[in-house]
């Protein structure tokens, strides 16, 4: 794991004295609320419907321990003992007081974290694949790509009142576990015909109201390079995007307006403008981070076979664990989607207990992942049945990963000041009617995703099954949308038709799910059916 | 008139200053007004006349300007780049970084405060128009 140096130190710790002296003043009423604003959008800090909210980075997901219990310490300290994962890898805490908000990014600063840059028109917390460093099918780990970008982002003086926020996702294999074609700025690691490393480079893609799947812009971009052609996208998008209506100024707008084509032109044009002036950052540099990200010392003795007489935990195995590219290890998926919990919610208590058994089993290292999960990337095969036991002991040990209850949601109407519709009992009623852990794997693969409004935080866009919160003469009303898909296949769902009311979407994904398995194929699953079918035998089963 | 906020020890321009399109043609002008939505390019072919260039910030959210500054800089102008408009202290740091060396905003500034904000951050990620050693380099001398 990437460790800061007295550079990273100095610039945090410089971040939240700075915070501190804008939060004074605000306090003090030197500041008002709307000069107050964009400066604590820098720092995460959102107004709500209750209370602040204060959104921490997790830098592409990953962390130890020891941040991991500092993550509940806030949540004991500054809010109401419980926290929230976010879809872009991060954290959120709800119930957050304006006074103490300078005490948390000192705390945060103790264990080398922050929220710089974490909301506001920014270049948002870089993300990546949640198993990486551990997967058999990428290239390379791309997390030291991601923390070079993130330290080259950082504090950028040209890019800090840019547009609209931008988001940038780094991955290394072929199957896209980080949505990356739903990002801004999207990288991915190739090797070129000489075995060189470099990157497929997509702009342009992103969700909220408007969402697009990114368009191919450079199918190989040297990986020396990926500095000065990020200032040649940036560049381009701060110069020429729109600025007279908030909802057309992400870049995906300007290259939805421009085409691909365009677009492409345009960067190549920046870019060499921007190369004379050398703003790439030296191999060495790579290569000194590169060193953070080596893989632990695996055991090789450790046996490969995993002992699966007690049948619950081969359940949560077969569902849960994934295959590593050392043989006597495993990638282990804890579900934060019990069927009555929140989706992506976790107590103090449970995350004090995830950076207990993440140092024990899996080399002091945790993942996020965009589905609002936690991944322990290294643990021995020979260890799994020890640390299922103590998941189970603690209800984290829900069997669904990728099934139908593992829903992303966001949290609507409870929380968010935006929200047409809650989301948050809508997941839950879900997750209720399709509790059945063998209904559940009899269904397969079907990623359900839930936002409150148009604007897009739960992803409903790229959910296999969608739905969308809308305000319906002043009701609370639910579209359903199919078809979706955020992975290598990425694809934007489509509206069935009108709208539901609470207890009528939860009926409408039922018989969503029923006409799938009388239509299903061998092995398809639900989004294979849909894509082979059409969206018309399902409109039929919910409206006729 | 609004007290200007100089880094540079020359004496300040006092020509009128022109748009990016009468620039072109004005060959005995020297200062000019670069607005938000202007292409800042086209003014590379007259920079040997050029002694103040005026960016104009209509709201502090417009970045813009930035990057007219920056371009400028690249392409070798050494002469005067003053921000005017909504320029709040919060943003002359990233200013000076991409190569403003004047300021002159609707709200004047405490020059105490500024220089405060100036010394915030010791270090910075990346190089930029300004002679700041990008920490990358320091790291390895
Ligand atoms: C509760 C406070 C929140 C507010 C006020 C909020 C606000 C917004 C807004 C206005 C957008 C649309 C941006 C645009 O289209 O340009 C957005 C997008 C998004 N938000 Fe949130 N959000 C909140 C919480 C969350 C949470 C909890 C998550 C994660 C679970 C999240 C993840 C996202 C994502 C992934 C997008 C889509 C980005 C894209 O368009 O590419 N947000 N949010
Ligand atoms: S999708 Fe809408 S309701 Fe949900 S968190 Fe985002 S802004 Fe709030």
């Amino acid at each position: 794991m990437y460790q800061y140096d007295k550079y990273d130190q100095k610039m945090v710790d410089a971040r939240v004295a700075e915070f501190r002296d804008q939060a004074n003043r605000r306090i003090a009423g030197e500041l008002t609320e709307d000069q107050f604003k964009p400066l604590r959008l820098k720092n995460g800090l959102y107004l709500q419907l209750h209370a602040y909210m204060l959104r921490v980075a997790i830098p592409y997901g990953t962390l130890n321990s020891r941040q991991m219990r500092m993550l509940a310490t806030i949540a004991r300290k500054y809010d109401r003992g419980y926290a929230h994962f976010t879809t872009r890898q991060n954290i959120q805490y709800n119930w957050i007081k304006l006074e103490q908000a300078a005490d948390i990014l000192a705390d945060l600063s103790t264990v080398e974290m922050h929220a710089i840059q974490t909301s506001g028109e920014s270049i948002r917390n870089v993300s990546s694949d949640q198993y990486a460093g551990a997967t058999a099918d990428e290239i390379v780990d791309p997390r030291p790509y991601a923390e070079l970008i993130r330290q080259a982002t950082s504090f950028h003086p040209e890019f800090s009142y840019m547009p609209r926020k931008f988001k940038i996702a780094v991955i290394a294999s072929d199957e896209d576990r980080a949505a990356m074609r739903l990002h801004d700025l999207g990288f991915k690691l190739v090797r070129n015909d000489k075995g060189e490393l470099g990157f497929e480079v997509y702009v342009g893609g992103g969700m909220g109201r408007t969402p697009f799947v990114s368009p191919l812009i450079r199918d190989f971009l040297p990986v020396d390079q990926m500095f000065s052609y990020t200032e040649a996208v940036l560049r381009v998008w701060n110069r020429w995007a729109r600025r007279d209506n908030i909802h057309k100024q992400r870049i995906k707008i300007l290259v939805h307006e421009w085409g691909a084509e365009k677009m492409k032109e345009k960067i190549e044009a920046e870019w060499q403008e921007i190369l004379p002036n050398a703003s790439d950052i030296p191999r060495k540099e790579l290569e000194r981070i590169a060193t953070y990200f080596e893989a632990p010392a695996f055991d090789d003795e450790a046996a490969e076979e995993i002992d699966l007489s007690d049948p619950d935990f081969k359940i949560w195995v077969d569902q849960n664990v994934r295959p590593h590219k050392h043989p006597g290890y495993a990638i282990a998926n804890i579900s934060l989607k019990p069927v009555k919990g929140i989706p992506g919610d976790a107590s103090a208590d449970q995350i004090d207990l995830m950076a207990d058994l993440a140092e024990q089993y899996s080399f002091d290292e945790l993942r996020v992942t965009h589905a609002q999960n936690i991944v322990f990337a290294h643990v021995k095969k020979s260890d799994l049945y020890a640390l299922w036991q103590k998941l189970d002991a603690a209800g984290l040990a829900p069997a669904n990963i990728d099934l139908i209850s593992d829903i992303i949601a966001c949290p609507g109407l409870d929380y968010c000041s935006l929200a047409n519709a809650r989301s948050i009992p809508v997941a839950q009623k879900i997750a209720e009617r399709f509790s059945d852990a063998e209904a559940q794997r009899d269904l397969g693969e079907l990623k359900l995703k839930i936002s409150g409004c148009i604007n897009a935080c739960g992803h409903h866009h790229s959910g296999h099954i969608g739905i969308l919160g809308v305000d319906r003469k002043g009701t609370e009303n639910y579209q359903l949308l199919l078809g979706g898909s955020g992975a290598e296949d990425a694809s934007l769902g489509k509206i069935t038709g009108p709208g539901f009311d609470e207890d009528g979407i939860v009926n409408a994904v039922a018989t969503t799910v029923s006409k799938y398995k009388e239509l299903r194929e061998d092995g398809e699953r639900f989004l294979d059916t849909y894509r082979r079918v059409g969206m018309a035998p399902f409109k039929e089963a919910l409206y006729d | 008139m609004t007290d200007i906020l100089r880094y540079r020890d020359d004496d300040a321009p006092m020509e009128p200053v022109v748009t990016i399109s009468s620039f072109a043609d004005q060959s005995n002008s020297s200062a000019v007004l670069i607005e938000a939505g202007d292409d800042v390019r086209d003014l590379l072919p007259h920079l040997d006349r050029l002694k103040l260039a005026v960016v104009d910030f209509p709201r502090f959210r417009d970045g813009r300007g930035y990057s007219s500054a920056r371009i400028l800089r690249e392409a070798g102008y050494k002469g005067e780049i003053r921000a005017i408009g909504d320029v709040l202290v919060d943003q002359i740091w990233h200013m000076r970084r991409c190569g403003f060396d004047s300021f002159a905003p609707n709200s004047p500034l405490d020059p105490k405060v500024v220089e405060e904000s100036l010394n915030r951050y010791e270090h910075v990620y990346q190089p930029a128009a300004d002679d700041a050693v990008p920490i990358w380099k320091l790291r390895h001398g």
